[in-house]
């Protein structure tokens, strides 16, 4: 029994990374039919913006509020991986609707940029760019609109960037003195060091539970939750499914559907940065972080069928459990008086990486009877 | 009566609650040339979907030459001589129009023929006859994706002849022709029935009225009648499905 | 799809002769250094024809076909290892020794034949493209589904290489430079000279093989197949057959290009298996103009030529370059340089420029009188 509910758990909480980390990337396939290869380095964004965060979060004047930098930076690594996001979709994505494999090619592209990036730019001007954008895009909204004359648009609008870019030089010149492993561009890996409240586990029935995980999976569950709560009942999120079932229509009644666009695609990016923080607890931080984790991402959406949150739902979590029942060699543990040929196969699969092989050999063999996952689209506007 | 050649017995297609089909029964003698109409939704592209290989009923049985074509893949049924023309001209855009028809006439349909074999003096003949009968001699070497909408409506049925197959299911044929193009559509239709049976979906009433054949009128996934022109114009239902009742109407 | 224009036969002969008198010279006249990268990327250039195939003329795009360029390198280097290992310890290849294995794992045994590597190299890879093509197709699994999962089968192929030390060394690889083929070390000049002449021919010869390939009806089937795919099948045709043997094919270029690189390169590793490794084959192609058989091959050898000049001198701006490249190559130039080339738009840039006049024709009566159809 014990053994089981540890297997469980363990599953549960691999399962809970690669839904977090799937999230993202099956909203954006799934509504916009973008499938989006930087979405690992969206995540290895998020990731450093909670290294980023963390190191902020040192400083003198913020030390009394060390053990809560973690919910921070949630927020600025959602909104970080969303800027970049939107600046992704802004720029290139838009060019490319309706030609899939283009635009993977072009977001493959981006990813690799973003990692070289990364190890050539100091993360300090990282950061100033992002807050020169954030002010940038941030600040109009904000203005109240009768303020601002036609005639005396493209001069705020310029007052307000310039201003912005100022901000940014400013920030990025502050951390760079201030913090010195924020001044340097480094292309070793670095380690996001847990407050002490997350270290150390919780005992319940006689098994540790690790805060981590526990965290991670409380992260999950609220990430779960709040999508389906915004695109379910929300305006904005029935809006966004009217353009994903008919576009031109939607434009018709009066939706936006650039905005719609940008809310998605930002939506989906900023849940890869919320990835992003998960995946610095477990273990550190490098520019390949997030490409380790993508391939994973894309079994779950296969295995889940498009563009269902349930189907990604199952499917993360039996991918998890399963690989926590290969991988880890557990079910020898859970059943020892196995026959020895059987036994000597399933110690043959017992490391991660065998496991990966044999979950995509059953995945494959899956497709052979859903093709379309496990909760296909239906209806008469699925073409065969 | 003679044998029928197609037999759609009390087919129903189900999407999710909504019937598309509900008991449909249809049967076509060989040689035949029927008209099929209907208001919008009225299932009539969904049972080509079903002869046709696309989509596979909910019940119901499709008999063609006598036997069960049920659950057979699509390229299985075209083989065995049913071809179809979608309701949007659907040819290869990236191939010019004589590649087109090459494809279309080519038999037997496997890979090492189409890699190993020249094509066949007869079939090149045959290409050449029904670019003639399309009239795009002129164009034979151009993509089709740079004809005219109603040029590559006639390629594709002239790709749907150059099958030779003995159904042929035309949907909408004539739509964004020309009122000439739509006659001398008429006429080819007319011309190939006999040899061929052929089915035409089409909403263009003086295109239907010159085909001068027997008139099947589907609503909400069934028959409502069948018969001449002026029997169906007669038609009290018909009349009530396509003037009066508005909440009837999709 | 271009409409060639018949060449002149003399144009013809005097381009083949340039391009067999520079095969013959080259190795006399670069240092051995760069004629061994040189033989590589032209060795690269038929994996690209495999990719041009798949995806440029049948619209699959894979993003694994590292694993079918692997198993050709696996399969000569599995040899070489075998041909050369009489002298160490059981008469097995020396690694073994280093994981205390004593007898040869089974399927090594066959490559002791010269003959059956010789088959192995393209034969096996396009077995297991053929096998996974079927498997995915036959669900008619396609656009970027079937980019995820090749991707994953790479992903897939590469654990299982990487993590099987005592059965083909693993993380380290095969080495072949230190094997001896003919009496010789793999490594030497002469040995490696002998590579090139060989990769330039067979690079010569898969071009005219893909060419044969898309010559006549079955090429036209594979456009037809990326343009529209159910229209190929009301039209009585099986895409899944189509599609499988094409695939099969690209992955035996991809072994035979596997086999060739390995040789020139002195090891093989599950490093062939990495994603960006396999992602890069398709920007060559992309470049070069995707549809246009020349250009794969002029992208593989160009691209990598410059990527090896940018890593020399400027290491960390690659990446940035290559990225840059794939975002400009979808964005503005889908076609590709050579399709670029191909396409009216250079006449037109001349044209507006002022430099060319335009010329008036009627298309009507240049397609009169050619009833060939050329692909």
């Amino acid at each position: 029994m014990q053994l089981i509910l540890e297997s469980l758990f363990n599953g549960l909480a691999i399962g809970s990374v690669l839904l977090i980390a799937a999230l993202g990337l099956a909203i954006v396939f799934g509504l916009m039919g973008v499938i989006n290869l930087a979405h690992g380095e969206l995540m290895m964004l998020g990731a450093y913006s909670t290294y980023v965060t963390q190191l902020i979060f040192k400083l003198p004047a913020l030390k009394p509020f060390y053990n809560s930098y973690i919910i921070v930076s949630l927020l600025v690594a959602f909104l970080v991986s969303s800027i970049v996001g939107i600046l992704l979709e802004k720029s290139i994505i838009r060019r490319l609707y309706g030609n899939p494999l283009e635009t993977l090619l072009a977001t493959w592209g981006v990813s690799l940029i973003l990692q070289q990036f990364v190890r050539s730019v100091p993360l300090a001007y990282g950061s100033g760019f992002i807050i020169t954008v954030f002010t940038g895009l941030i600040v109009p909204l904000i203005i109240p609109e009768h303020l601002i004359s036609n005639k005396s648009k493209r001069y705020i609008k310029s007052g307000i960037w310039s201003i912005s870019v100022l901000i940014g030089i400013l920030t990025a010149n502050y951390l760079s003195t201030t913090i010195s492993k924020l001044g340097r561009a480094s292309a070793r890996n670095v380690d996001v060091t847990a407050p002490a409240w997350m270290r150390g586990g919780i005992d319940i029935l006689g098994i540790t539970f690790p805060v981590t995980r526990l965290v991670i999976i409380v992260i999950t569950i609220i990430a779960v939750i709040s999508v389906t709560v915004f695109l379910n009942r929300s305006v904005w999120g029935m809006r966004i499914r009217a353009v994903t079932q008919n576009r031109s229509m939607s434009e018709c009644l009066g939706i936006s559907s650039e905005k719609v666009d940008i809310l998605t695609f930002g939506i989906g990016s900023g849940l890869a940065g919320i990835a992003g923080v998960a995946v610095s607890l477990l273990g550190s931080v490098g520019p390949n972080v997030g490409s380790s984790y993508i391939v994973g991402c894309f079994m779950v959406v296969v295995l889940g069928g498009v563009g269902n949150l349930l189907g990604t739902i199952i499917a993360s979590f039996s991918i998890g459990i399963m690989t926590d029942l290969i991988g880890a060699g557990r079910l020898l543990t859970i059943w020892p008086e196995m026959p020895s040929s059987l036994a000597s196969t399933v110690n043959f699969f017992a490391t991660t990486s065998m496991a990966r092989v044999l979950i995509f050999a059953l995945i494959v063999a899956f497709l052979q009877f859903r093709p379309a996952g496990l909760f296909p689209q239906k209806g008469r506007m699925v073409e065969g | 009566m003679s044998k029928a050649l197609l037999e759609l017995r009390d087919i129903s297609v189900c999407f999710e609650g909504f019937y598309a089909l509900d008991n449909f029964n249809l049967s076509l003698k060989p040689g035949e040339l029927r008209a099929v109409i209907g208001p919008n939704g009225a299932g009539k592209t969904t049972f080509l979907d079903v002869i046709s290989g696309k989509i596979k009923p909910t019940s119901g049985d499709v008999i063609f030459k006598d036997k069960s074509i049920l659950g057979k893949r699509e390229h299985r049924i075209a083989r065995l001589g049913i071809g179809r023309k979608f309701q949007s001209p659907r040819v290869f855009e990236s191939l010019t129009v004589h590649q087109n028809l090459a494809l279309a006439v080519s038999k037997p349909k496997k890979p090492l023929t189409l890699l190993l074999d020249n094509q066949q003096e007869e079939q090149l003949d045959q290409i050449k006859h029904l670019i003639k009968v399309v009239n795009l001699q002129s164009q034979a070497n151009i993509l089709a994706g740079s004809l005219s909408h109603g040029q590559k409506q006639w390629l594709e049925i002239a790709m749907l002849v150059g099958q030779d197959p003995d159904l042929l299911l035309v949907d909408e044929p004539v739509a964004g022709l020309t009122d000439r193009e739509t006659d001398l559509t008429a006429d080819l239709l007319k011309s190939l029935s006999g040899d061929h049976t052929i089915l035409v979906i089409e909403h263009d009433m003086e295109f239907i009225r010159r085909l001068e054949s027997p008139i099947t009128v589907l609503h909400q996934g069934s028959v409502l009648c069948e018969g001449s022109m002026q029997e169906v114009k007669a038609n009290k239902k018909v009349i009530e499905v396509y003037l009066g009742q508005s909440e009837d109407k999709e | 799809m271009n409409i060639d224009t018949k060449r002149d036969p003399r144009i013809s002969f005097f381009i083949w002769v340039v391009i067999i008198a520079l095969i013959i010279a080259t190795p006399s006249l670069l240092p051995v250094f760069r004629l061994n990268l040189l033989g590589r990327y032209l060795s690269l250039a038929i994996v690209a024809l495999g990719v041009d195939l798949i995806w440029g003329f049948t619209g699959l795009l894979s993003l694994g076909q590292g694993v079918f360029f692997a198993l050709g390198g696996y399969s000569a280097a599995m040899y070489l290892q075998l041909n050369s290992s009489g002298s160490f310890p059981n008469g097995i290849p020396e690694f073994f020794g280093l994981y205390g294995v004593q007898k040869l794992p089974f399927f090594w045994e066959p490559f002791k034949s010269p003959i059956f590597a010789l088959i192995a190299i393209w034969a096996i890879p396009a077995l297991v493209a053929g096998c996974l093509g079927f498997l995915v197709f036959r669900n008619r699994i396609k656009g970027v589904y079937f980019s995820i999962l090749t991707q994953a089968s790479l992903l897939v192929f590469f654990n299982l290489f990487n993590g099987q030390q005592r059965l083909i060394n693993g993380t380290n690889g095969l080495k072949t430079d230190v094997t001896e083929l003919f009496g010789q070390m793999v490594g030497s000049d002469s040995i490696q000279r002998l590579f090139f002449w060989i990769t330039a021919i067979l690079v010569l010869l898969s071009w005219f093989f893909t060419k044969w390939i898309i010559r006549g009806r079955f090429g036209d089937i594979l456009i037809g197949i990326r343009d529209d795919e159910a229209r190929v099948r009301f039209a009585g045709y099986n895409p899944t057959i189509f599609k499988t043997i094409v695939f099969s094919i690209a992955g035996g270029l991809a072994g035979i290009s596997g086999a060739l690189y390995t040789i020139q390169s002195g090891i093989v590793s599950p490093q062939f298996m990495t994603v960006p490794f396999s992602i890069e084959m398709v920007i060559w192609v992309a470049v070069g103009g995707r549809g246009t058989l020349l250009g794969a091959i002029l992208g593989a050898v160009f691209i990598n030529y410059a990527k090896s000049l940018v890593s020399e001198a400027l290491p960390a701006s690659w990446m940035f370059i290559q990225g840059g490249l794939f975002i400009l190559v979808v964005t503005a130039l889908p076609e590709g340089v050579l399709g670029w080339l191909q396409s009216d738009r250079p006449k037109n840039l001349l044209i507006r420029l002022g430099i060319s006049k335009p010329i008036r024709t009627y298309p009507s009566l240049e397609a009169k009188g050619k009833d060939e159809v050329n692909s």
